[in-house]
């Protein structure tokens, strides 16, 4: 067996102790634990609350078009910092192809701005 | 002179695209004149290279005109080309003679029909596929003509195809010729894998270093094809259901021409027959006369006058194919020819007397039209006798000839043949007295004031006057007194000399088979008219024998039941296995109160299931191919 | 504080490794993506709706202008002194194949934006949106033909991944459409997570994602344990096998065709399985062709499942769109018969099938957008009976197109199916061979069921109705045919175009190889 799959046998080893020891322990807290099943047990918990509706309940989808638009925008933070701080290494051809890059993200926010995705109804 | 062959197809093609785009203008009975003067110019056209080919001796008696590069892909190199030799002039001859006959026959035929150009541009069609098919120089251009004829057979089965019938048997021709295609293209591949051609004279020439195992697969697949074509066994149950077609169509195609196209290319391809295993010829022998008996018995009992003949095609295709088993390429060809006379004869005869009777095809309406048209009851009488084998008719020399090489090869096997010829003559003297002679069937308690019949236009006459004619004389093409009177043969040698079976029975043995031939026919006819004619004897005419041992309903049954039950169940694994676990989980999901919309995502993730598995599958073999 | 900036910009030396690209290489892309873009813009900024048809219309035009611009470069990949290059600092290769991918990926977004014109003003719903998601995606399959990177591969199948799946749901009050996105999309990206990992295994075996180091790292060395690069070829292979909707990967391609609209179905039934086969050829024949009896009888496995599955459910259906979808399962596993010949000639009739598939299949698929109602209902095999009643040459067309994807002489099917199976043949792959000819034979029952319906006469032919038929659809339509007819009679032109359309790998050190403008690259 080559070096390269002997330490992934730790790994292996590792991960086979970790579920030996999950079932062990949740199979010694069946044994001893009492068990007596009430309605309110199986009740999802959410914040100690009563929870309203089920797990399945949907919501409003405006929220999840923010949340798209937000990590959109977001991500692109992670390239242009970067950039800024090499500005001067990049020269004029990072300048325009950060340039490009802003033009198409500000034609994607006029687009969705045009389909009144921003407003809020 | 030679290189007018390209003329030869190309006069069809011209008449086609001319009733393309104009024959709808040209109307009736333009467009039938235009399409027949074609079809003869082709004649003349083979005529003319024939006289140029007699002109040539020994090996230079072949000539290869090529017209253009098709494709070239690599060492893959097809040209469009004519490959002018005996055999395929002999049959470019006799499919453009029969095809303008049979032209002229249908302009009074189909006349009326709504349709009448458009039939025209089909045949038209159908006699340059033809054409394409034998005078091709490789098996791909052959391929073609193959597929074309297959296509114009498919469309004109169809013609009529506001008639429900006849839209499903033209769909049964479709699919059983495609079982035969899928055989011919293996032969082509296989062919192109071992000499790396497909022309013939590269192919054939190079026939005899092929190793016997490759050459029995490639002459075995090409069979395959050829059954599928030329309707045998098991494949044959397309042809009579064919006959739904206009009969004009029924005669050219399914009788003369098209359906010979298999014994035209086991004759081609002769030298890759000859180098493979001793079986494969045997088998082919052997399908041919199983064949050839099998649809002679169905032929006893039918009651459709088209249906009778559709199964002597099909019996007498066998027996093409018994004297290719045989070894008897050049009484393979003879009987062809006298077959494409007495066959398409009996058809256009046929096709008149429906035609007189008003579109009545059922024997048991008929009798006694030798009164009422006598042009058409005596040339029908001519085609009875050749086709029954009574000297000196056509019929009779070349099946002489086959039986004679069958009893070389196998006297099992000329002794299954003669009982096949005693049943041809039984069924065809069945037909004929039932028809022409006997008492006038016609008005009965159903039909009361049918109309009387009578005798057809001078435009379909004609032809029948000279098919009569020639199926009374072909026999002269190859006599059996001596080699000089083998014309034929002589003519044929350069083609299939070298696999061509050589006769080495006795003259007097070879009589005394002849005379048994002639006896079994003569007690046919006598037994038939016992029955059919003095009415002494009652008819033995079993169901299950006018059901065609029930082979069609058969396979109808299994591809309706077993068969699309195999289709059903491989769809049912996907329904059953994978949206059975679907439907599981959705049962799960559905306990816990969710809508059915949720189930939609039960399918994704047995979608993703599926992926996975693969996944998995993909892995495990990768990893197994690990080297250490 | 602008003139320090200034100041910056210009002295300073550039210390960063700078990229040399050609741009005339680059053309094509540059074209479907900046008149995306432009699209978008207009479509955005302009107040009022332009004329129905205007998008259409510049779809195709751009399309063509991409054409265009691909013509010069075929001239200089096909010329023996300049030959093909490599650019981006050797992430995209520029190669008779790419180029000729390029131009067949282009064709299916002309005959798929012809079929959508009409069948968007029909569904009332005329925008932008279509046309600028299929130009996108586009511009991700040429890429992913042309990649000659792993990462420039993933990426370009990511831009026309994502694009394809809003195409899929863009049938906003059609439940099925939704459907059909949510399904394409979750298992994409499915399948796009295993590639991501093949990737990953491949560096990290190679120590590349260049396709062209890889290779050269795999011929020149012996891997003691080869076991990450074998693992991640599978992983890759699912990736490509699920773009190209290969069994077991093809679950998600009825339900998908199904529902998506039919013009989109047009797209992802023709540009991307080229696209993705494109992409496949590029890593397994040429990056990977020293493990190629690793992975040869694993294209075979799949390509006779794919077959089976495509052509034997086929029977079964009822709805004409499935009935393609699953037809077009079966074709996707006849070029893998192709691809597994791992030979020129293999690669050379999986190009030739490719091209003439998608004319028959955007025109197929094209009809049924034609023939399809309202609502892009009514595509079962029942609502086909009297069509050549109703709209004669349209059933014609239909009936051709059907036939040439059956593979009946005289069309352009047979001959793809033909090189196909020589190919297959010559590399010793004589079974594969023949299955592959059983299921054409099997499926080619489909394609009769749908004209028999077509044509077939009786009691349950419904009243006749009037289907309109848009211009530009019918312009498709008689391209798609045109096509495949010619090609039918005269293979030769296609047939020699793909045997130049060869996928080569150059190395690095080739120096006229990075960089095609003829300036000496610097020190």
């Amino acid at each position: 067996m080559s070096d390269f799959l002997r330490d992934y046998l730790t790994v292996g080893i590792f991960g086979l102790t970790g579920v030996a020891l999950v079932g062990l322990l949740l199979g010694l807290g069946s044994l001893l634990r009492p068990t007596r099943p009430q309605p309110q047990k199986y009740i999802n918990y959410e914040s100690g609350v009563d929870p309203v509706g089920t797990g399945w309940g949907q919501s409003n989808v405006r929220y999840y078009i923010f949340a798209l638009l937000f990590v959109m925008f977001d991500v692109e933070a992670v390239f242009i910092f970067p950039f800024a701080t090499r500005v001067d290494a990049y020269g004029w051809f990072g300048l325009i192809e950060m340039g490009i890059f802003i033009v198409v993200l500000a034609l994607g926010l006029l687009y969705a701005w045009k389909k009144k995705v921003l407003r809020w109804v | 002179m030679l290189d007018l062959v390209w003329l030869v197809p190309a006069l069809p093609l011209a008449g086609f695209l001319i009733l393309v785009v104009l024959g709808r203008r040209m109307g009736e009975p333009g467009a039938g004149w235009l399409a027949t003067a074609m079809c003869g110019g082709a004649f003349v056209a083979s005529a003319i290279v024939m006289a140029g080919l007699i002109g040539e001796q020994g090996e230079n008696r072949r000539h290869l005109l090529t017209l253009f590069e098709w494709m070239k892909v690599g060492g893959f190199r097809v040209e469009v080309g004519f490959l002018a030799d005996p055999l395929s002039i002999t049959m470019a001859l006799f499919i453009t003679g029969i095809g303008t006959l049979i032209h002229l026959y249908s302009i009074s035929y189909m006349h009326g029909d709504p349709k009448f150009s458009k039939f025209f541009i089909y045949m038209n069609l159908f006699v340059f596929s033809m054409l394409m098919l034998v005078l091709g120089s490789n098996m791909l251009v052959t391929f073609l003509g193959w597929e074309g004829v297959g296509a114009c057979s498919y469309l004109l089965i169809a013609f009529w195809f506001s008639k429900d019938a006849n839209a499903s048997a033209g769909k049964k021709a479709f699919v059983t010729n495609r079982i035969g295609d899928w055989g011919f293209m293996c032969a082509m591949f296989l062919t192109f894998a071992t000499v790396g051609s497909l022309d013939y004279s590269v192919v054939l020439e190079q026939a005899p270093l092929i190793a016997p195992a490759t050459a029995t697969a490639i002459a075995l697949l090409l069979f395959l094809g050829a059954c599928g074509k030329s309707a045998q066994l098991p494949l044959f149950v397309w042809l009579p259901d064919a006959m739904a077609g206009p009969t004009p169509v029924s005669a050219l195609i399914h009788a003369a021409t098209m359906v010979t196209a298999g014994v035209y290319l086991m004759t081609r391809v002769s030298p890759i027959l000859t180098q493979s295993y001793d079986w494969a010829p045997s088998i082919i022998a052997w399908v041919g006369v199983i064949t050839a008996l099998f649809a002679a018995t169905i032929a006893l009992a039918q009651t459709d006058i088209k249906k009778v003949l559709a199964y002597s095609t099909v019996s007498q295709l066998g027996f093409m194919f018994l004297a290719i088993g045989s070894g008897a390429y050049v009484a393979a060809i003879f009987h062809m020819i006298t077959h494409a006379f007495f066959k398409a004869l009996l058809f256009l005869g046929a096709g008149s007397v429906i035609h007189g009777m008003h579109d009545e095809q059922d024997m048991r309406r008929m009798g006694n039209l030798k009164k009422y048209m006598p042009i058409t009851a005596a040339t029908f009488i001519v085609g009875w006798l050749a086709i029954a084998g009574v000297p000196p008719f056509a019929g009779f020399w070349s099946k002489d000839e086959i039986l004679l090489s069958a009893y070389e090869k196998n006297p099992a096997l000329w002794f299954v043949g003669l009982v096949t010829a005693l049943l041809t003559a039984f069924y065809m003297s069945r037909q004929v007295f039932m028809v022409f002679f006997g008492e006038e069937r016609w008005r009965d308690a159903d039909h009361p004031d049918a109309p009387e019949p009578h005798e057809s236009p001078w435009k379909m006459t004609l032809p029948l006057v000279v098919l009569a004619g020639l199926a009374t004389m072909a026999g002269i093409l190859n006599l059996p007194f001596g080699n000089r009177t083998h014309f034929l043969e002589r003519w044929l040698e350069p083609v299939v000399g070298e696999s061509e079976h050589t006769v080495t029975a006795a003259a007097s043995a070879q009589i005394g088979l002849a005379a048994l031939a002639v006896a079994g026919s003569l007690v046919g006819i006598a037994v038939a008219y016992r029955i059919y004619y003095q009415r002494k004897m009652e008819p033995v005419e079993p169901a299950i024998m006018a059901q065609g041992w029930k082979y069609d309903t058969s396979i109808a049954a299994f591809m309706g039941g077993p068969g699309r039950e195999a289709f059903e169940a491989t769809a049912t694994f996907d329904g059953t296995v994978i949206d059975g676990a679907v439907n599981g989980v959705a049962t799960l999901v559905r306990g816990s109160g969710v809508h059915l919309r949720k189930v939609q995502n039960g399918f994704v993730r047995t979608y993703a299931l599926g992926v996975a598995v693969g996944v998995v599958a993909l892995l495990a073999y990768f990893l197994s191919r690990v080297t250490f | 504080m602008l003139a320090s900036l200034w100041q910056q910009l210009s002295d300073s030396p550039v210390p960063i490794d700078s990229v040399d690209l050609a741009w005339a290489g680059l053309a094509p892309v540059m074209i479907l993506i900046g008149g995306a873009l432009l699209i978008l813009a207009v479509d955005s900024l302009v107040p009022r709706r332009l004329r129905p048809g205007s998008y259409a219309l510049a779809t195709v035009l751009l399309a063509a202008g991409a054409m265009v611009a691909a013509v010069p470069l075929w001239q200089r990949v096909q010329d023996a002194e300049r030959g093909p290059f490599a650019t981006a600092a050797g992430a995209i290769m520029v190669d008779g194949f790419s180029v000729f991918a390029t131009f067949v990926i282009l064709s299916a977004v002309i005959l798929a934006a012809l079929s959508f014109d009409g069948w968007l003003r029909r569904e009332e719903m005329d925008g932008a949106e279509p046309y600028v998601l299929m130009l996108l995606s586009a511009s991700g399959g040429v890429m992913m033909a042309s990649a000659n990177d792993l990462i420039v591969m993933f990426l370009g199948l990511e831009i026309l991944s994502i694009a394809v799946y809003v195409l899929a749901a863009m049938h906003l009050r059609k439940i099925t459409s939704q459907e059909a996105g949510v399904k394409y999309f979750v298992l994409g990206a499915f399948s796009s997570a295993f590639f991501l990992y093949g990737i990953a295994l491949i560096y990290g075996g190679t120590g590349s994602t260049n396709l062209v180091r890889i290779a050269t790292y795999l011929s020149a060395t012996v891997l003691g344990d080869s076991g990450l690069v074998l693992a991640g070829l599978a992983l890759l292979l699912v990736g490509f096998g699920f773009k190209v909707a290969a069994a077991p990967f093809h679950f998600w391609a009825p339900d998908v065709y199904q529902g998506a609209p039919t013009p989109s179905v047009a797209w992802m039934a023709s540009g991307v399985k080229v696209a993705g086969f494109a992409g496949l050829l590029r890593v397994f024949y040429l990056a990977f062709s020293t493990y190629r009896l690793d992975w040869q009888p694993v294209i075979f496995v799949l390509a006779v499942l794919t077959m089976l599955v495509g052509s034997v459910l086929a029977v079964v259906q009822t709805d004409v769109k499935r009935m393609l979808a699953y037809s077009s399962i079966n074709h996707a596993g006849f070029i893998l018969v192709a691809v597994q010949a791992a030979t020129a000639a293999g690669v050379q009739a999986a190009l030739f099938y490719l091209a003439a598939y998608t004319f028959m299949v955007a025109g197929s698929f094209g009809v049924i957008a034609v023939v399809s109602r309202k609502g892009d209902i009514g595509t079962s095999l029942d609502d086909y009976r009297g069509l050549s009643r109703d709209r004669p040459v349209v059933a014609f067309a239909f009936a051709l197109l059907l036939l040439a994807q059956a593979g009946v002489p005289l069309t352009s099917g047979f001959f793809a199916k033909f090189y196909v199976i020589t190919a297959a043949i010559e590399a010793g792959s004589s079974t594969l061979a023949i299955i592959a000819m059983i299921t054409a034979v099997i499926s080619s029952y489909v394609y009769l069921r749908i004209i028999v319906a077509m044509y077939g006469a009786g009691d349950d032919v419904p009243a006749p109705r009037t289907i309109p038929l848009p211009a530009a659809a019918g312009l498709a339509l008689v391209i798609s045919l045109t096509v495949t007819m010619s090609v039918g009679v005269f293979p030769g032109t296609l047939a020699s175009l793909a045997e130049r359309a060869t996928p080569v790998l150059i190395p690095e050190s080739d120096p006229g190889a990075v960089d095609p403008s003829g300036v000496p690259p610097g020190p």
